[in-house]
C-alpha cells in the first residue's frame, strides 16, 4: 500500500482558516513555454483496467473524511446497451470547463480555477442544492445531517483545498485534491488505484501518470485508445476522459457484501484490506 | 384642509360589508384559532428542521428538492392572479372586475409572502442567507428569483394599497369614535386623503401607470421560477417553453383561487349584493380560457419529447406516463384540467335538466353504484390474498372499464345539479384546479430528479426514493394556514370589496353589470 501512504496528510502543513481564499492561492510557477497558463489538470480513467475494487472511493473517503452517504468518486456498475458488456465506471467530479454547477451557484461557493479545477467553498455555501440539481453526473453530495468531522469537533480549520472538515447543510464534491497536487503528489484516488486505471496529469504538459508510476502522453493515450468523455453530448466539456473497456479478460472482484455508500456506523477510514491484483501478469492488452 | 366632506353615508350593502370588519362569531374565532394552531405546528416542525438539519425531511442526494419547492412554485403561481385581475382587466376596462380586484390582489400579497418563505425553508444554511447579498451572482437564476419576487411583492403591495387609500379615508372617518387602534391605523394609512378632484386624478394616473408596469413584472416572476428548472440539463426540465408554460399554469391556478375566495367571502360576509352570479360566470369564462391555454402548453410540453423518446428523456417520460407517477399524472390531467373545463361548460347547456327524466341518470342511483364499487373493491382487495391462493383472482372480476364508466355516470348524474347551481360548479371546478395544480408542481419537481442521466447506484437505504416526512407536511400545512390567516386577517382590517370603486359606478351601470351587459369604462 505504498500508494496509500502518499495520501497521508503531512503533519507540517499550516493552513490558515479560509478568508479571501482565492487571493491566498499561490499561482503555479509561470510556464516555461512561450505562452499560456501553466497547468490544466486532466484525469484519464482506463475502463479496461478498472476491476471495481473501489480502493479509489476508500482512499478518497479517508483522505477527505467524506461524510457517510457521499462518495466523491463513485464506482458505477455499467452495462453496454448493445453488446451487453459489463464494466465498472469510476466517476469523480468531471471538473467541467462549461460547468453547470458553477453557472447556477448564487453565491460563488463553487467556481472554476485557471488550472481547470471546479472548487467548492463549503464555508460560503447556503445549501440551496441548485448545483446538485444542475450537475448531470450526480457528482455532488449534501450534508443532510451534522457530519462527524466538523471544524469544531476535529479542531481543524477549514481549508477548501484539503476539504477534510465538513459543515451541515452544505454541498460537497471531488476537487481533484489540489492540496496534494501542490505537494507534487497524485490525487488520493489515483494514487490508491491498485490497477493503475486512473491517470492524472497536466494537459499542457501532455503527460498523465498512474499509481504504477507509468507516465504516458495524454494526447496519444486518448487518441489511440478512442478516449471519450461522459455525456459529451451535453456540452459540459468535462476534464475527465474515459478509455473504453476493451478486452477486459480478468475476472471482476467478488461482489461486496452489503456495503452501502454510507451505512450508519461506517467508519470514515476503510478497514477492509483488499488483495492487490497483480498487474504484471499481463492481463491487459 | 376644510374641504373635508361630511361623514359619508353608507348604503345598505356597504354597511353589511363594513360589518364584516368587526363582526365575528364563534365560527370565526374557531377558524382563526384552528389555523393558528396549524401554523404554530408548522413552526414547531421548522424548529425541528433547524435543530437537526434537512436530514429530518425525506430529501436526499437524488431527490434533493421536494414538497418545499412544489409549494414555492404553487404559491408563486397563485400569486399571479393579482396582476391579471388588477392590471389586465383594469387596462381592458372590464368593469365587472371592480368588486373582486381587492380580494384577488390580497391573494397575491398573502401567497407571495408564503411562497417567498419556501426557498428559505428549503435552504440548508438559512443562517447564511445574507451571502446572497454579500456574494450574490447575477448569473444565477436564484438571484433572478430573489430580485423579481421582491420586486413583484413591492409592486403588488402598492397595487393593493394605493387604490385602497380612498376606502381607508372612509374608514378613518367612520371609526373617528371607534377603537383607537383602528382610528390610528386608518389615519396613518389614508395619507390625508380628502377626496379632492386633484387627488382622484393623481390616483387614477398612478393606477394606470402601475397597471402597465406590473404586467411584465408578474410575467417575469413565474418565468424565472420556471427557469430555476429550465436552466438545467435534466430530462423534464430542459425545456424552452417552461417560461410560458409556467405562466399559463400560474394564471390558471390563480384565477381558480379567486373563484374560491369569491364564494367564501360571499357566503361568510353575505356579499351577494356585490358578488353576483354574473361574476362567477365571467370568472368562469376566464378560467376556461386560461385552462385551454394551460392545457395547450401541457400538451406541447409533453408531446414533443414523447414523440422523440430520446435516450435522456425516456426514463422520465415512462415514469410519468405509465410508471410510478402515472396515476398522479393522469389525475392532474383529467381531474385538474379536463374535468374543471367540463364543469364550467357542460352544465350550461339548455337540455341538461332533461337528463333527470332518465331515472338511472339521477344522483342517487349513480351514487349507489359508486358506493357499491368502492365497497366491492375494498372488500376484494382485503380478501384477495387468500382468494388468489385458492386460484381465484377476484380483482379480475372488476373489469377495467367499470371505473371510467362510473366516472362518466356520476358526471352525467350531477350535471343537472350543477346546472341549477352554477356557483357550486365553479367552486368545485376551482378547487379541483388548485389540487391538480399543486400535484402537477410536485410532478414537475420529483420525477425528473428520480430519473437522472447516470443510474442511481450505491444509494443508502431510502435515498433512492422520496417519501416526504411529517416535517415537510407540517410545514406545508403551516404555510397554507399562514396564507389563509394573512388573507382572513386582511379582510378583517380592510374591506375586502373596494367601496369607492363600486360606489363610483352609478346604480344603472351596476344593474347592467349584473345583467352581464357591462357598461363603458368609468375612467
Amino acid at each position: 500500500m505504498a500508494a496509500a501512504a502518499a495520501v497521508g496528510v503531512p503533519a507540517s502543513r499550516t493552513h490558515r482558516p479560509r478568508e479571501g481564499f482565492a487571493a491566498e492561492v499561490p499561482r503555479p510557477a509561470p510556464p516555461a513555454g512561450p505562452a499560456g497558463p501553466s497547468r490544466r489538470w486532466v484525469m484519464v480513467v482506463d475502463l479496461a483496467k478498472c476491476d471495481g475494487c473501489r480502493e479509489c472511493t476508500r482512499a478518497c473517503t479517508a483522505m477527505h473524511r467524506v461524510p457517510p452517504g457521499q462518495e466523491w468518486i463513485r464506482v458505477y456498475e455499467m452495462r453496454d446497451e448493445s453488446t451487453g458488456l459489463a464494466y465498472w465506471l469510476p466517476r469523480p467530479c468531471m471538473q467541467c470547463d462549461n460547468a453547470p454547477c458553477v453557472k447556477v451557484c448564487p453565491v460563488s461557493a463553487t467556481w472554476k480555477r485557471e488550472d481547470g479545477i471546479v472548487m467548492q467553498d463549503t464555508s460560503r455555501c447556503i445549501g440551496c442544492r441548485y448545483c446538485i440539481a444542475a450537475c448531470p453526473y450526480q457528482a455532488r453530495g449534501f450534508n443532510w445531517v451534522e457530519p462527524a468531522a466538523t471544524p469544531e469537533r476535529i479542531g481543524e480549520p477549514y481549508d477548501p483545498e484539503w476539504n477534510r472538515v465538513h459543515f451541515r447543510g452544505t454541498t460537497e464534491k471531488c476537487i481533484f485534491c489540489p492540496a496534494l497536487i501542490k505537494e507534487g503528489k497524485l490525487p488520493a484516488c489515483v494514487a490508491a488505484c491498485p490497477m493503475g486505471a486512473l491517470y492524472f496529469g497536466d494537459r499542457e504538459e501532455d503527460a498523465v501518470t498512474n499509481s504504477q508510476g507509468e507516465t504516458v502522453r495524454f494526447s496519444k493515450l486518448v487518441v489511440e485508445q478512442a478516449g471519450y468523455r461522459l455525456l459529451e453530448e451535453l456540452g459540459t466539456e468535462p476534464r475527465v476522459y474515459y478509455l473504453p473497456p476493451r478486452q477486459r479478460v480478468y475476472p471482476a472482484p467478488p461482489p461486496e457484501e452489503a456495503e452501502p455508500a454510507g451505512g450508519a456506523g461506517r467508519a470514515a477510514v476503510p478497514t477492509v484490506p483488499r488483495k492487490r491484483i497483480d498487474t504484471a501478469g499481463g492481463v491487459r492488452r | 384642509m376644510s374641504t373635508r366632506q361630511a361623514t359619508p353615508r353608507f348604503s345598505e350593502r356597504e354597511e353589511r360589508l363594513l360589518a364584516s370588519l368587526t363582526a365575528g362569531g364563534a365560527g370565526t374565532y374557531a377558524l382563526i384559532g384552528g389555523l393558528l394552531a396549524v401554523f404554530l405546528w408548522g413552526l414547531v416542525a421548522y424548529a425541528t428542521q433547524l435543530r437537526h438539519g434537512l436530514g429530518v425531511t425525506g430529501l436526499r442526494d437524488h431527490v434533493l428538492w421536494g414538497v418545499y419547492i412544489a409549494n414555492f412554485v404553487f404559491f408563486i403561481g397563485v400569486s399571479h392572479v393579482g396582476a391579471l385581475m388588477s392590471a389586465i382587466l383594469r387596462l381592458t376596462g372590464a368593469e365587472w372586475r371592480r368588486p373582486i380586484t381587492r380580494m384577488a390582489e390580497a391573494i397575491t400579497f398573502a401567497s407571495l409572502l408564503m411562497g417567498g418563505l419556501m426557498p428559505l425553508v428549503d435552504m440548508g444554511r438559512p443562517d447564511r442567507l445574507l451571502n446572497l447579498v454579500r456574494y450574490g451572482r447575477l448569473q444565477s437564476p436564484i438571484l433572478w428569483d430573489l430580485l423579481s419576487i421582491t420586486t413583484y411583492l413591492t409592486g403588488s403591495t402598492l397595487f393593493l394599497y394605493v387604490p385602497m387609500i380612498p376606502d381607508l379615508a372612509l374608514l378613518r372617518d367612520r371609526y373617528a369614535a371607534g377603537p383607537a387602534w383602528r382610528r390610528r391605523l386608518y389615519t396613518l394609512l389614508s395619507l390625508g386623503w380628502q377626496d379632492t378632484p386633484a387627488q382622484r386624478h393623481r390616483l387614477e394616473l398612478i393606477m394606470r401607470v402601475m397597471a402597465v408596469i406590473i404586467i411584465p413584472i408578474a410575467v417575469s416572476v413565474h418565468t424565472v421560477v420556471s427557469w430555476i428548472f429550465g436552466m438545467t440539463l435534466r430530462a423534464g426540465w430542459n425545456s424552452t417553453i417552461f417560461g410560458p408554460y409556467f405562466v399559463s399554469g400560474a394564471l390558471f391556478s390563480g384565477a381558480a383561487a379567486v373563484i374560491t375566495a369569491m364564494a367564501a367571502f360571499r357566503w361568510a360576509y353575505r356579499l351577494e349584493d356585490y358578488i353576483t352570479e354574473a361574476h362567477f360566470r365571467r370568472m368562469g369564462y376566464l378560467l376556461i380560457a386560461l385552462g385551454l391555454a394551460y392545457g395547450y402548453f401541457t400538451f406541447a410540453e409533453y408531446l414533443t419529447p414523447a414523440y422523440k423518446m430520446a435516450t435522456a428523456e425516456r426514463g422520465y417520460l415512462t415514469a410519468v406516463f405509465s410508471g410510478p407517477f402515472a396515476r398522479l399524472f393522469w389525475f392532474t390531467q383529467l381531474t385538474g384540467i379536463l374535468l374543471p373545463l367540463l364543469l364550467l361548460t357542460l352544465p350550461r347547456i339548455a337540455w341538461v335538466p332533461r337528463l333527470h327524466r332518465v331515472p338511472l341518470l339521477r344522483p342517487r342511483p349513480a351514487l349507489a353504484a359508486a358506493a357499491t364499487y368502492a365497497v366491492a373493491s375494498v372488500v376484494l382487495s382485503a380478501a384477495s390474498p387468500s382468494l388468489t391462493m385458492a386460484g381465484l383472482n377476484l380483482n379480475q372480476w372488476i373489469p377495467p372499464w367499470v371505473l371510467p364508466t362510473l366516472a362518466v355516470w356520476l358526471f352525467l348524474a350531477f350535471l343537472p345539479v350543477f346546472h341549477a347551481r352554477p356557483i357550486t360548479a365553479a367552486v368545485v371546478a376551482s378547487l379541483l384546479v388548485n389540487v391538480g395544480a399543486w400535484l402537477k408542481r410536485y410532478l414537475i419537481v420529483v420525477p425528473t430528479l428520480l430519473n437522472p442521466f447516470l443510474p442511481i447506484q450505491r444509494a443508502p437505504a431510502g435515498w433512492a426514493v422520496y417519501q416526504p416526512t411529517w416535517v415537510e407536511w407540517s410545514i406545508t400545512a403551516g404555510a397554507l394556514a399562514g396564507f389563509l390567516l394573512i388573507y382572513i386577517g386582511f379582510s378583517k382590517l380592510f374591506p375586502i370589496v373596494p367601496i369607492w370603486e363600486t360606489r363610483e359606478a352609478p346604480e344603472s351601470r351596476e344593474a347592467a353589470v349584473q345583467e352581464g351587459i357591462v357598461g363603458v369604462a368609468a375612467v
